[in-house]
């Protein structure tokens, strides 16, 4: 295949931006996304121009450190697929492919199509847990018995890969899908139920500091997603939120 | 340089844990606060020990490569996690995982470091549960369990194909619990490039901030290594891009002894290298091998018509198949322990029966597993067994509701769909079983200095069982360091604030800019990949699943060629000063060509066979592997002289007190 790539290159966070054009050619319908991007990378250090910086690192979707926004869609056009897993047959021979990085206020792009997604995590900082203390005196696991429908529903939204797409595709760069669905799996368990109030209340406050946008539920993230998390946690996540606050 | 002591404690196997965690020192909660500690890498292990070293009152600082400690490659896992529960009362207890762990590994293992893994497994599984990690249930609420290879018991616990994810994510939200309350400091997107040793002691180490370049000195009363295996010295593996042994490596050169580094998991059933492009590889889950049956044509026109596009797998009859697991090991079959079934395909493939276009590839058949459901399903429901068309739906609907997720992924790779056209697999590098040597406590040579998870040796021998890896990580992290290190600190509670303006680290962070500077001034020819690619298809070719005498001494005159090369040749872009990733991957390839050598001396040194270490001159009439117990019940241990191949090699006699040693056979 040939293609030509309009790629999105800033040296840093202090400077601006472009789009660089690269033709690109000889690529395998068999090659993944990022092992396309590999291959023009050595062409680019063998021309003297400095290699595309993008974040990689499992190469089997689950690590959540791929991004890319690829022709107007985070992980590009493939469903339920991260970056690393979309493959070159998805693209027609002589196309032109745009990548740009996730774009969002939240996110600062770092470098080329590296941003900085150490929001997330300091959203689950401010509650994203259980208050155990790992000292292994806690009681025999069977002795929490938890209904089925309940625990599936929870592992369902505990399989985000905190990838960020969601923010990338709304057009708010709202973080609600991310936030819900972390709030979500632990309302879902009796574990979660004794700090569900607070936890609910201190994740949407730092989120909102964060600086993501608010949702309007227009389902965007859902349909992007590449692990599929349902919109239902957002409701679960307001439903919480407003019980809380009536709670005071 | 430190004596080899392995500090195990005296009396019975089954006291020793208990007895040791009784009588050894331990800080006060005002000390502790006193003490700072340094953790390497953030998954299973590292992540765990963090947040429990955290919660116990040290300070913590903790460093990760990754955007974030959630990516770590544990996260990777995908089968499950063993605890001797014996929630199914099918017979399970701790003995029988220490059992079979030291079994399983093919008796190179340390045997009190195995019993006290099977004896915290259970903990492990009520720590998850209680910090909210939702493992798979049944209806009545209870937890479930799955069976996995090597063992006669169900005792794996799981959460469908991503209990890796999962434990990792329950780590993670301890570690943000501590995060929160300040008492981790997280650095994301940091590099450990140097230990820093002061005295004789672990003290600190130089790190490199990836995003502005910048090298940073951090110093602590000790250090903990938990960075990972190196699958990737084979430049093709299941490990995530960015593993590497820098870590543990630096650590060995300032002398940590490294032990076993030969003993390498390949792991069966991965999906086969497609191109010259290749970047990783995709694992295909063990589980897989309960309802796949395993073949390559008997003819070699058929292969040949195979690989011409002119004839499909599915075209080929019964009588012209080569079952060849089933045909050599008629009591397992296709469940063979990964080792056995690996080599064996190795074989087939070798002798020209590889069906892909590269020759490294055997099928993996699920059509009788189809027609076998099929009719269960149509017999249940009163339907027409004899409708093919009708048992193959109702087949490949049960199918696809125990390995849908695995077809999927499989598909998406592959662009085939494996419910008409039979898997192609091959097997790939997965895991490494040697590592950093350490003693009982999880220390290392260098006092203060500390390996725990895949990045130390001492569990799993000389072969790992399936749905051991996260035990051991969580095991290590959150229920044996946190204690273990306790008896060395207490020493330390008056040391004070250690000074990273010391001379020991300013010569740590002098050596490691101008090891950087040189690369970025060498300006040579060749891409840093292009040496990682090389040293990748020496180490696959002659150190992997099955070595000679011939063929690694050719490895280690060949990798150290390699190396002179990429010191002269190599090319990095780029500034010193910015993020940098052909940078960071120099600093990594270059370990990983010492390390290469290192591995080869040992696997050469090491003329038995045992477990993932095949070689060729010690195997049965028959073609199976050959253990040595008389010469080779030992540990290498190898101490760093300068140069991997003046490496001085130390004994650790293994020596089994509750468990008779005797010989794998699967015939």
């Amino acid at each position: 295949m040939n293609l030509t790539l309009k790629v999105w290159r800033q040296a840093n966070a202090e400077t601006k931006g472009k789009m660089e054009i690269y033709p690109i050619s000889d690529i395998s319908p068999d090659m993944s996304f990022l092992e396309m991007m590999d291959v023009l990378n050595e062409q680019l250090m063998t021309q003297d121009v400095d290699p595309i910086a993008f974040d990689h690192d499992c190469r089997e979707g689950i690590c959540g450190m791929c991004s890319m926004f690829i022709n107007g869609e985070a992980h590009g056009p493939d469903r339920l697929v991260t970056t690393c897993q979309l493959h070159m047959r998805k693209f027609k021979d002589g196309e032109t492919i745009t990548i740009e990085p996730f774009r969002a206020k939240a996110f600062p792009v770092i470098k080329d199509l590296i941003v900085d997604r150490s929001a997330f995590d300091r959203v689950q900082h401010a509650g994203g847990f259980i208050s155990v203390n790992t000292s292994g005196n806690t009681q025999d696991a069977n002795s929490i018995p938890i209904d089925k429908h309940d625990a599936d529903k929870a592992f369902d939204a505990a399989t985000c890969i905190g990838c960020g797409a969601c923010v990338a595709t709304c057009k708010n760069a709202s973080a609600m899908l991310f936030v819900s669905a972390k709030v979500s799996q632990y309302a879902l368990l009796p574990q979660g139920k004794i700090e569900a109030s607070d936890r609910v209340m201190n994740m949407v406050k730092q989120m909102d500091e964060e600086g993501f946008g608010n949702c309007t539920n227009t389902g965007a993230c859902e349909v992007e997603c590449p692990k599929g998390i349902s919109l239902e946690n957002i409701a679960r996540m307001n439903r919480e939120y407003l019980f809380s606050n009536l709670k005071g | 340089m430190a004596k080899l002591d392995s500090k195990i404690p005296k009396g019975q196997l089954s006291g020793k844990w208990t007895n040791h965690k009784a009588h050894i020192n331990l800080v006060s909660p005002a000390n502790k606060r006193l003490l700072d500690v340094i953790v390497v890498g953030t998954g299973l292990a590292g992540a765990s020990a963090a947040a429990t070293l955290a919660e116990l009152g040290y300070n913590v600082k903790a460093f990760c490569f990754q955007d974030s400690p959630r990516r770590a490659h544990s996260i990777a896992a995908q089968g499950g996690i063993n605890a001797a529960k014996n929630y199914q009362g099918d017979g399970d207890s701790t003995y029988r995982l220490f059992y079979d762990t030291i079994k399983g590994g093919d008796y190179r293992s340390r045997e009190s470091n195995v019993h006290r893994l099977s004896e915290v497994s259970t903990n492990i599984i009520d720590q998850c549960v209680a910090q909210g990690v939702p493992f798979a249930r049944d209806y009545g609420g209870l937890l479930d369990n799955r069976s996995f290879g090597g063992v006669l018991v169900s005792r794996t616990f799981y959460a469908k194909g991503q209990t890796g994810q999962q434990l990792l994510l329950g780590a993670y939200s301890a570690m943000n619990r501590q995060i929160g309350r300040g008492k981790i400091k997280m650095y994301n997107r940091h590099e450990m490039m140097d230990l820093v040793v002061v005295d004789g002691k672990a003290r600190g180490i130089i790190a490199r901030n990836l995003v502005n370049g910048k090298l940073e000195r951090h110093s602590a009363h000790a250090v903990v290594v938990a960075s990972g295996g190196y699958g990737n010295v084979f430049f093709l593996s299941t490990n995530a891009m960015g593993s590497n042994v820098s870590a543990g490596w630096k650590i060995h050169k300032k002398g940590a002894h490294f032990a076993n580094p030969c003993f390498t998991q390949i792991h069966p059933t991965c999906i086969p290298v497609s191109g010259n492009h290749q970047s990783k590889l995709t694992l295909m889950s063990e589980s897989l091998r309960n309802d796949g049956r395993i073949w390559v044509p008997k003819k070699l026109d058929d292969v040949k018509a195979i690989r011409e596009g002119k004839l499909r797998p599915t075209e080929i009859s019964e009588e012209d198949r080569d079952y060849y697991l089933e045909r050599r090991y008629p009591a397992f079959g296709n469940l063979v322990p990964r080792d056995v079934a690996s080599r064996a395909a190795k074989e087939r493939c070798d002798a020209g029966y590889g069906i892909n276009k590269t020759g490294e590839a055997v099928y993996l058949d699920f059509t009788a597993a189809i027609t076998r459901y099929g009719k269960e399903q149509a017999h249940v429901k009163g339907l027409d067994e004899n409708d093919t068309i009708l048992v193959k739906k109702l087949g490949q609907e049960v199918v696809r509701s125990k390995y849908g997720n695995l077809f999927q992924m499989y598909e998406k790779i592959v662009d085939q769909n494996p419910y008409e056209i039979p898997m192609m697999i091959y097997p790939a590098v997965h895991y490494t079983m040697g590592g950093v040597w350490v003693d009982y406590n999880l220390m290392t040579s260098i006092p203060g200095c500390y390996a725990i998870g895949e990045a130390n040796f001492s569990d799993h021998g000389a072969n790992r069982l399936g749905a051991s890896a996260l035990m051991q990580g969580l095991a290590d992290g959150y229920f044996v360091l946190p204690y273990t290190i306790g008896d060395y600190l207490a020493n330390d509670i008056r040391t004070g604030k250690i000074d990273t303006d010391l001379p020991e680290f300013e010569k740590a962070e002098a050596s490691v800019k101008s090891q950087l500077e040189a690369f970025i001034n060498n300006k040579g020819t060749n891409s840093v990949d292009y040496y990682h690619r090389k040293l990748g298809k020496i180490m696959w070719d002659k150190c992997g699943m099955s070595r000679s005498e011939k063929g690694l001494k050719g490895a280690m005159t060949e990798i150290k060629a390699l190396r002179k090369d990429f010191y002269k040749n190599v090319n990095v872009p780029g500034t010193t000063s910015e993020f940098n990733e052909q940078l960071a991957k120099a600093g990594r390839v270059a370990d990983f060509l010492e390390l290469g050598e290192l591995f080869a001396k040992d696997a050469l040194e090491r003329t038995e066979s045992c477990g993932g270490h095949f070689r060729e001159e010690s195997q049965t009439p028959e073609g199976e592997a050959l253990r040595d117990d008389k010469n080779f019940t030992f540990v290498s241990v190898w101490e760093h002289q300068g140069e991997p191949s003046k490496a001085k090699l130390h004994k650790e006699e293994l020596k089994y007190e509750e468990i008779e040693v005797k010989t794998r056979s699967y015939k």
